[in-house]
């Protein structure tokens, strides 16, 4: 993922355990794809089951959740120097916590009925493991171009993920999607799709299909080696 | 895959061994950015208040104006102690007083009131909003202000409007009844969330009856 062969910029001294040094780009791809947070880290999967019944919800909380990593992931790296090593978990999670509350707020008085929606799940960003995860082992290391730069990955490929997620479960399971009726009067929606267990299943299927797309081009890459 | 999915999370201090801050300055950090964090919350806050509160405002207003059938005229009742006044108690904040709004067709006869009133359902409270006629015990509908039912089962107490349309006509107290009834008080649950159903029956009995006494000594009082 990272070519190892890149110089270490001088003005930039390796904190111990800091993500390897990469362009820009690869950093914001490896959000999106290769180390995508749910479909690969599978992290953030209380928020992925709870709010992937409809597409409208999916979107709305993975736009909120991108602009609390951004903006979480921004400043943590901008004064990574200024907090003291024995705090930065507390400081992390109060810088956190300050960019989920702003987007609580704002999503209430912008989007009220998407706000009514997500319910308690926007105030639950908090505990978004991706957040703090991304903080502690990329934002608080690097310099604050690619911490946004991982975030803006990671945040998009959150919102990715949930956005196939909840699109497939709103058609099958309410025979819609973003609230028009695609499959016609006579499609007698799946309910259970937009319960839990509907949830669990999509989840399974993708991982089932990601996991012989890995095996098979591995299996590949044998093939062409040998 | 799962190599990839570890590369940037490897787990190690990120202080040179035999370093320490002195507790002063761990102190001084969390003291600023709480601070700090406290100072945007606040004015987030402060900004973002109106329009949250004009959309509580404006979803009660359309729910009235809903379950009221679009009234002429609004009368709005305010429960001082257990009795209704047409001022409000003074000093307290008007958002905290529970309302009852009088409806009136143009003629100036009143077509109904509206009351606020919620209920455990199957998943946290249902808050309804309730047009009624005091003097009959006529329903003249209901609007789901809040719920959490089951999607797709429960919420259709508010997103079916066959299961909401049965309501206005029907004299409480309802009952809920399985098959589908003629009866004016017996409304046809829906299948798959009786309990929402019955939630719903329930809240509009109960406030109904609640809501009746007061009107009736509102209206002994003070007669139009």
């Amino acid at each position: 993922m990272t070519a190892p062969s890149e110089p270490v910029s001088a003005s930039e001294p390796l904190v111990p355990g800091a993500p390897p040094p990469a362009t820009l780009w690869v950093d914001l791809w490896s959000g999106i794809a290769r180390d995508n947070p749910v479909l690969v880290q599978m992290l953030g999967l209380c928020p992925t089951m709870a709010v992937s019944n409809s597409l409208a919800n999916g979107v709305a909380m993975g736009i909120a959740t991108l602009f609390v990593l951004v903006g979480s992931s921004f400043l943590i790296s901008a004064s990574r120097k200024h907090i003291p090593n024995e705090v930065r978990l507390t400081s992390y999670i109060l810088i956190i916590a300050t960019f989920v509350t702003v987007a609580d707020l704002a999503l209430a008085a912008g989007f009220p009925v998407i706000s009514k929606a997500l319910g308690p799940f926007v105030p639950l960003i908090v505990v978004n493991c991706i957040i703090l995860g991304r903080a502690e082992a990329f934002a608080g290391k690097v310099s604050p171009s690619r911490a946004v730069a991982d975030a803006v990955g990671m945040g998009l490929g959150f919102t990715f993920a949930l956005s196939g997620l909840s699109a497939f479960r709103e058609v099958l399971g309410s025979g819609s999607l973003l609230g028009y009726h695609v499959l016609g009067s006579h499609f007698e929606p799946w309910v259970f799709m937009v319960m839990p267990p509907g949830g669990f299943l999509t989840l399974g299927l993708i991982f089932l299909g990601m996991g012989w797309y890995g095996t098979r081009k591995a299996r590949r890459a044998k093939e062409r080696s040998a | 895959m799962s190599d990839h999915a570890h590369t940037h999370a490897a787990p190690a201090p990120a202080v040179a061994p035999g370093s320490s801050t002195p507790a002063w300055r761990l102190v001084a950090t969390l003291a600023l950015g709480g601070a700090a964090a406290g100072a945007l919350v606040a004015y987030v806050y402060q900004a973002t208040l109106p329009s949250i509160q004009q959309f509580a405002d404006a979803r009660i207003a359309g729910a009235v104006n809903e379950v009221l059938a679009a009234p002429a005229r609004l009368d709005t009742l305010y429960l001082v102690g257990d009795k209704l006044s047409r001022t409000p108690p003074p000093g307290v904040e008007l958002r905290e007083v529970t309302k009852a709004f009088v409806g009136y067709d143009d003629q100036g006869a009143r077509t109904g009131v509206a009351v606020e009133a919620g209920e455990p359902g199957f998943a946290d409270d249902v808050r309804l909003m309730i047009g009624f006629n005091p003097a009959t015990s006529a329903l003249t509908g209901y609007a789901v202000l809040g719920q959490k039912e089951t999607p797709g089962l429960g919420d259709k107490i508010e997103k079916d409007s066959a299961f909401g349309a049965q309501f206005p006509g029907k004299t409480a107290p309802l009952r809920g009844s399985k098959a589908a009834a003629a009866d004016p008080s017996t409304v046809q649950t829906i299948t798959g969330a009786t309990i929402s159903s019955r939630a719903v029956i329930k809240i509009i009995n109960n406030a109904v009856a609640r809501w009746q006494p007061r009107l009736a000594a509102f209206d002994a009082e003070a007669p139009k």
